[in-house]
Order: structure tokens, then C-alpha cells, then sequence
């Protein structure tokens, strides 16, 4: 038996290139010293650039004092306040409008994409108008034109004056839809109002429990709890028997139409109402073209079996169709909540202060930092996405088939 | 005995069908009043779409299309339609539209943009309809340079030189892989094109543009505007990005560490910060970066960026598309022996973008509609320019037959551009 010599070949440095045992090695040496390199020539630019203006490198602008004003803050803000709690401010803004946007955009994408579906003709035809005209035309168009509607069409405060009144106010006069706003009732948290939120949230602890409590039983044992009673009762009753024993300590302030305009109660500023209505009615065009991809993607098969099971149409819905659904349509949908969020960007345009308008803008301007403002702002972004996105691919994680 | 059997010797005519189970009525039957709920849904959808009609109906029935100011649209409205009525005032596009659609490009050069515009549907064609010969390709490759020429005018040497970088890397490519085949052939490529385009096209094209041939007025990038504007950046960014893209997928899905490393890192970082953003970095601070003294025009900086940020979105649709191949693609690629260009350009590519093209034309369409956020930073697009003619003391008051009109030209752009997605997919639909 002869042993074939299989020592290695001396190495060349021509291998580098032509042995693909070397060539992945070289490409990535290459490709590293190129971005360092695109690295050190940024930062160096930036370095001299920035000594050429006279500017350094400084984060102190942050406590220093802002001067400016903010229409709509969710924490205490004045024009004293540091430059650090204006941007903070406007962080809390983006948040709202955010927060506000997914929810009324599922609402509405959930309806169209539904209505879309609908074997009814004329209901179908206007799901589809809707769905076509918002995706297909701009999203900083539909702010101006949702602002202006609201600016042109809602009544001024003085509308609601006098005997001759143009306009009136709605739910027995508690709201007021104007030019400026809208004017609504607002809690007034009296002694004690601790106690009655407390068993609220309480009560809705026992109610996901006892929901638990009762899927489990069912599934042990086949006896079926009158489950929708019992949480009823469990919503009501006791936050509504400590309201009575504290005394009724949360009680509603009502908007009332001074001299110039409404005092009182609760205001949303027209630009946040704007902003979000559109941003809603935009993000939920495409929720609805998400919603409907994701039942018709379900086969007629699961349908049909669970109807040859003997299940219910609204069962065959709830307990086949829909968590099927869900796996198709929650990824995009959480996309697309991230799409709102850096669009609410684009808050500027109707002059809601969001953090693009107060780090971004004002700040910027007054203290001339682009750099800084503009590392911090996009920080900001950068963490709302990552948290978005983890919490997508956790949920991924939890819906998606085990497979073997 | 009476013969009481009957047989029929022939068969009647069938019954005509009950008049509320045929034709309209039927129909109206099954789709529109099938359970009380239909019904229900049926009737509010009509009362809103009877509402609609009756309140924009008159609208654009008085509409006006003569008339120099709204003073003038208004009292014309009233005189002819009574006190009270309100009407649309057309006549502001009418007077504004070569705005709309040009920007403050000089009025005598507006056949540049309008020649451009048609030769870019030219050079479309046998990209999108692959009725067309190949060779009017050629067209569609040369198109980027004229369009340049035309629109910012100067000397056609400039894209031309640009155009022979390409001729060159190609010479030098052939003459070294005819005597040593490989890699090192496309390593030298890249570095002859670099250096001659980065040191001796400015030279030559200088040299060669002093003999005045070719040369057309020059149009400064803040005389841009309007339809014009968005169509040059969103055309830009959907043409760069798309390649960009691809191999921003390809690297991501790649083995090699560092590689894979720099484009998760660059596409996540894109994909993380709103456009605006983007848009603001290079308003003002791309400056900061670029060595000392350079200031190049802000269009060009907004295309860049607005590729870089499509190209992002691209990458995570294409990569999606890579994903969906079963892997026995990539393995058949492999057992033919194909190197690895080789294999992503016949085997990989050709599945992968297919599968990926609704999202491919999502983007664009998604790219298109975000040209108009340029109007943030002071561009004057045809958002900007709304504004811009609601100040004027004319228009003073003019809302809806503004953005009624920029609404529906974006609406017919993309709308087509979803459906020609649509006839491609059916097109290149191989399944059964």
C-alpha cells in the first residue's frame, strides 16, 4: 500500500486571491481597513472641521436654560426649563402621538381590512377606495390636509356664544370640537382617589385570573363557567362600592366657554389631533392590506375542517382562522407601528412639538449644536426601533410553529 | 273501462325562474341585502357616499378655471351661482401649473426637462415590457448621463467622461483575465476606474469642454422645483437603490464575519431613524464630515441620502426573497460548479428578485411619496411650493384645489406603479 503524499503546498502569496480557503480571509481584511479607514477620514473631517468653526464637542447645552415655549407638555415645562427637560418634553410627545397613532391606525386597519373581505359589494368598493387613496398619496400631504380641515371646517370659540349660536357642544355639553381644539371633560382626583384606582386595577388582576382559573377548568373537567357575568360583575362592582364608600373622590371638570375661549376640563391641541387622525388613517391603509393578506392566506382547507368538526362559524373564526391569522399578520403590523413612530417626524409640519422640534429644531437652532442634537435625536430613534424590533422577534419567537 | 293513463309525449318548457332570484335583483339579493346586518352596512355606505357626492358635487360643478386672484373666483362663483355659493377656484392651477410642474426653471429652457421627462419613459420601456429588443437597452444605460446633461446643462463631456471610466475598467478588466483569469483582473478594474474618475475626468472633460461643442446653459440645482424636483430625486434614489440593495442583502447573508457585521450594522442604523432625519444630517451636517472647503449641492446631497435610505429597506426586502429559496437552489448553483457571482446572477438573483417584487415596488412607491418630505428642508417640491403659493396674496385662503391637485398626480404615479407590479407578478408567474 502506497500513502498518497498529502502535505500541504507551500503557501504563495498569490493564494491569498486565488484559494478560497484564504480568499474570505482577504476580502474581510480588505473590507475592514477600507471602513476604518472611511472611519478615520469622517471623524478626522469632523475634528478639523469643527476647530476651523471654533466649536467643541460638548453635551453641556443640555442644562442649560431653554428660553422657549412648548404648547402641549405632559410634565411640568416652562421657558425656564433646561434645554435637557425641553427634549425630554418632546420625547414624551412623540410617545403620546405614537402611542395614540397604533391604537387608532389597528382600529381602523382591523375595519377596512375586514370590510374589504366583505362579500358585500358597496362595502367592499369603499373599503378599497379608502385603502388605495391613503396608500398611494404622501403622508406629509395628508397632514396638511387633515390640519386644514380642522382649521377650516371646525367652529372658532366664539361660534359657541350667545343666543345665535352656530354651534353647540356635544354629550349634553361636555365637548367642544373647535378650531383650536377639542374641549373635553377631565378627572379631578379628590382625597382618597388612590384607593379606587388601586381596586380598579385590582379588579382587573382578579379578571385575567379568573379567566385563566376558568380555561383551565374547562379544559380539565368540560364544565364551561358562565365566565362573561362574572367579569362583568368583577369590572363594576367593587371599584363602583369603594367610589360610593370614599365618597365619589374622582369627579369630572367640564370645559365652560369664558370671555375668549373655553377654561376648564381637559384640551388636545388641534395639531396633536391632526397629526394623529392622519398618521392613523395613513398607517391604517396598510394595516388593512396586512389584515386582509393574512386571512386570505389561510387555506379554505382549516375552514372546511374545522366545519366538518362541527364547530360554529364564529368558533371556526375565533379558535381556527384568527390565531392562524395573527402569525401572518403581527410582524408587518409591528412594522408598521415602527413606520408610524418615524413618522410622527413629521410633526413639524402642523407645529406639534415632538422631539424632532425641540432637540431637533429649536435647541438645534438656538445653540448650534447640530452635531450633538442631532446624535441624541437619532439615538432616541434608534432605541424606540430596537425596542420595537425586539419585541417583534420575541413574539416571533413565542407564535411560531415547533417544528421538529 | 276508461283509459285514465296519461304519459306525456313531450317535456314542458322549464319555468321561468321567480323575478327576485335573477339578474340585478338577485345579485342586489346575494351581495348587498344577504342578512340584516348587510343591509345595514349597505344602506350606511350609500347615505355616505350620497353625502360626499352632495356636498363635493357643487363644489366642482361652480368650479372656476379664469381668474387672476380668490377675490375674483369668489364673486365670479357668486355672480353666477347666487349669494352664498361656494365653488372651486381652478383657475390658481391654471396660472400655476408650469410651476407645479417646473419649479423656477428658466421658462425658455422648459423643453430640457419636458425632452427629459419623455426619454425617460423611453428609456423605461424595455425595462418594464419585454415585448421591445434588447438592444434599445443600450438607450436605457446612456439615459442616466443625458438626463444630467439636460437637465443641469453644461458640457456633455462631464457625463461622457463619466460613461468612459466604464469603457476603460472594461479594457483593463479583458486585458489582464486574457493572461491571468480571476479575481485580480476585477481588482485592477475597480482601481483603474477609481483612479480616472476620481483624477483625470475633470482634467480632460475641462480640456475638451473649452471647444464649446455640446455645451448648454447651465441651470443652478435652487431652480429646481415642482414635479420636476421629485420626479429627479425619486427617479435617482429608486435607480440607485435597487443594486445598492442587492448587495447590501448579499453582504448581509454572507459568511464572512466583518462583512456581514458592516451592512446588519448599516441597515439597521438606516432603518432605526426617520427619514427626516436623514434629510436634516444633510442639510446640516454633511458639511462637517466632508473635508474642509467642500459644499456640493444640496439635491445631490438629499439623492444621496434618500438612496442610502431606500437602499436599506431594499436590502431587508431582497433578503426576505433570498430566504424564501429553498435551499436546494443554492446547493444545485453549487453542484454546476458556478462560482459564487455566478450563481447569485443565474441561479439566485433571478428567483429572488421575483419573489421579492411587491415589496421591491412597495419601496419605490415608498420612496417616491417620501421625496416630499424634502419640502421640510426648505426644497421647493411640490408640498413647498403649495405652501409657498398660499402666501401669496392672490391665493391668499386657497386650500383644497392645491393639494387636491399634488394628491392626485402622486395618486396617479403610484397607483400605476402598484398596478404595473401587479401585471408583473401574473407575468412571471410560474406555478400552476
Amino acid at each position: 500500500m502506497t500513502s498518497i503524499d498529502v502535505s500541504p503546498e507551500p503557501f504563495r502569496l498569490s493564494m491569498l486571491i486565488y484559494d478560497t480557503r484564504f480568499r474570505s480571509l482577504t476580502i474581510q481584511t480588505v473590507a475592514v481597513l477600507l471602513f476604518m479607514l472611511a472611519a478615520a477620514w469622517l471623524v478626522n473631517n469632523t475634528v478639523q472641521n469643527l476647530n476651523a468653526l471654533g466649536k467643541d464637542f460638548d453635551f453641556g447645552f443640555l442644562s442649560s436654560r431653554a428660553g422657549y415655549d412648548i404648547n402641549q407638555a405632559l410634565i411640568p415645562y416652562t421657558n425656564d426649563s433646561t434645554h435637557g427637560r425641553a427634549a425630554l418634553v418632546g420625547i414624551l410627545n412623540t410617545l403620546l402621538v405614537a402611542l395614540l397613532g397604533c391604537t387608532f391606525a389597528t382600529i381602523i386597519g382591523v375595519l377596512a381590512g375586514v370590510l374589504r373581505l366583505s362579500t358585500n359589494w358597496v362595502v367592499a368598493k369603499l373599503a378599497a377606495a379608502y385603502v388605495e387613496g391613503f396608500r398611494n398619496v404622501p403622508v406629509l400631504l395628508w397632514i396638511f390636509t387633515i390640519m386644514a380641515v380642522i382649521t377650516e371646517s371646525a367652529p372658532a370659540p366664539s361660534a359657541f356664544r350667545g343666543d345665535t349660536a352656530t354651534a353647540s357642544m356635544l354629550f349634553s355639553d361636555s365637548v367642544a370640537i373647535t378650531n383650536r381644539g377639542l374641549y373635553m371633560p377631565w378627572p379631578v382626583w379628590g382625597p382618597g382617589w388612590h384607593l379606587v384606582v388601586a381596586t380598579f386595577v385590582l379588579s382587573l388582576i382578579a379578571i385575567i385570573l379568573f379567566g385563566r382559573y376558568a380555561k383551565k377548568r374547562q379544559e380539565e373537567t368540560g364544565e364551561i363557567l358562565p365566565t362573561l357575568w362574572i367579569k362583568l360583575g368583577l369590572f363594576f362592582i367593587p371599584t363602583l362600592l369603594i367610589d360610593f364608600v370614599m365618597g365619589s373622590p374622582i369627579t369630572l371638570a367640564y370645559p365652560v366657554l369664558e370671555r375668549f375661549n373655553f377654561v376648564g376640563g381637559g384640551f388636545v391641541d388641534k395639531a396633536l389631533i391632526a397629526l394623529v387622525v392622519a398618521l392613523s388613517l395613513y398607517t391604517g391603509a396598510f394595516i388593512a392590506e396586512n389584515v386582509r393578506a393574512g386571512i386570505l392566506a389561510i387555506s379554505k382547507g382549516q375552514t372546511e375542517a374545522a366545519n366538518a368538526l362541527g364547530l360554529r362559524p364564529n368558533r371556526t373564526m375565533s379558535l381556527v382562522v384568527l390565531p392562524q391569522a395573527m402569525r401572518i399578520i403581527i410582524p408587518p403590523l409591528i412594522s408598521q407601528y415602527l413606520n408610524l413612530t418615524k413618522n410622527s417626524s413629521l410633526a413639524i409640519a402642523v407645529g406639534y412639538m415632538d422631539v424632532r422640534a425641540t432637540l431637533g429644531g429649536i435647541t438645534m437652532n438656538q445653540t448650534g449644536r447640530e452635531l450633538e442634537c442631532m446624535l441624541l435625536l437619532m439615538g432616541f430613534y434608534l432605541v424606540v426601533s430596537l425596542a420595537i424590533s425586539s419585541l417583534m422577534n420575541w413574539y416571533n419567537s413565542s407564535v411560531s410553529l415547533k417544528e421538529r | 273501462m276508461v283509459d285514465t293513463t296519461f304519459v306525456r309525449t313531450q317535456m314542458i318548457e322549464p319555468e321561468q325562474a321567480p323575478g327576485a332570484s335573477v339578474g340585478a335583483v338577485r345579485w342586489a339579493r346575494e351581495n348587498l341585502f344577504s342578512n340584516w346586518l348587510n343591509s345595514v352596512l349597505t344602506l350606511l355606505s350609500l347615505f355616505a357616499v350620497y353625502w360626499l357626492i352632495a356636498h363635493i358635487g357643487p363644489w366642482f360643478r361652480h368650479a372656476v378655471w379664469n381668474a387672476g386672484s380668490l377675490q375674483e373666483c369668489r364673486s365670479i362663483i357668486q355672480a353666477t351661482w347666487g349669494e352664498g355659493a361656494t365653488g372651486a377656484c381652478f383657475a390658481v392651477i391654471r396660472e400655476r401649473w408650469k410651476q407645479y410642474l417646473f419649479g423656477f426653471y428658466p421658462a425658455d429652457l422648459y423643453w430640457r426637462p419636458t425632452l427629459t421627462f419623455f426619454l425617460m419613459l423611453a428609456a423605461l420601456a424595455p425595462l418594464l415590457f419585454s415585448g421591445l429588443p434588447r438592444r434599445t437597452m443600450w438607450f436605457s444605460v446612456a439615459f442616466p448621463g443625458v438626463a444630467y446633461w439636460l437637465l443641469w446643462g453644461g458640457s456633455i463631456f462631464v457625463p461622457l467622461g463619466i460613461y468612459a471610466g466604464f469603457v476603460i475598467a472594461y479594457v483593463v478588466h479583458g486585458a489582464i483575465s486574457a493572461r491571468r483569469p480571476g479575481p485580480l483582473a476585477s481588482v485592477a478594474a475597480v482601481v483603474a476606474l477609481l483612479i480616472w474618475w476620481l483624477y483625470l475626468v475633470g482634467p480632460v472633460a475641462g480640456v475638451l469642454s473649452g471647444t464649446g461643442i455640446g455645451t448648454l446653459t447651465p441651470v443652478q440645482s435652487n431652480q429646481f422645483g415642482g414635479f420636476t424636483l421629485s420626479l429627479v430625486i425619486g427617479v435617482t434614489g429608486i435607480a440607485f437603490s435597487l443594486p445598492l440593495g442587492v448587495l447590501l442583502a448579499l453582504g448581509r447573508r454572507s459568511d464572512m464575519f466583518f462583512v456581514k457585521t458592516i451592512c446588519v450594522g448599516f441597515i439597521e442604523f438606516i432603518r432605526g431613524v426617520p427619514l427626516i432625519t436623514l434629510l436634516l444630517v444633510a442639510s446640516f451636517l454633511l458639511n462637517i464630515f466632508l473635508p474642509p472647503g467642500t459644499n456640493f449641492d444640496i439635491i445631490l446631497r438629499v439623492i444621496i441620502m434618500v438612496t442610502l435610505f431606500s437602499a436599506a429597506y431594499m436590502a431587508e426586502t431582497i433578503r426576505g426573497g433570498l430566504a424564501a429559496l429553498p435551499r436546494g437552489q443554492y446547493e444545485a448553483a453549487d453542484a454546476l460548479g458556478l462560482d459564487y457571482w455566478k450563481s447569485m446572477r443565474l441561479i439566485i438573483m433571478p428567483q429572488a428578485l421575483k419573489i421579492s417584487i411587491p415589496g421591491i415596488v412597495n419601496n419605490f412607491i415608498g420612496l417616491f411619496k417620501d421625496t416630499t418630505l424634502v419640502a421640510i428642508i426648505a426644497l421647493l417640491d411640490p408640498l413647498g411650493l403649495t405652501t409657498a403659493i398660499r402666501a401669496d396674496s392672490n391665493w391668499n385662503g386657497i386650500i383644497w384645489e392645491l393639494y387636491g391637485f399634488v394628491a392626485l398626480i402622486f395618486f396617479l404615479f403610484c397607483y400605476s406603479m402598484s398596478q404595473y407590479s401587479q401585471y408583473l407578478e401574473r407575468k412571471l408567474q410560474t406555478g400552476h
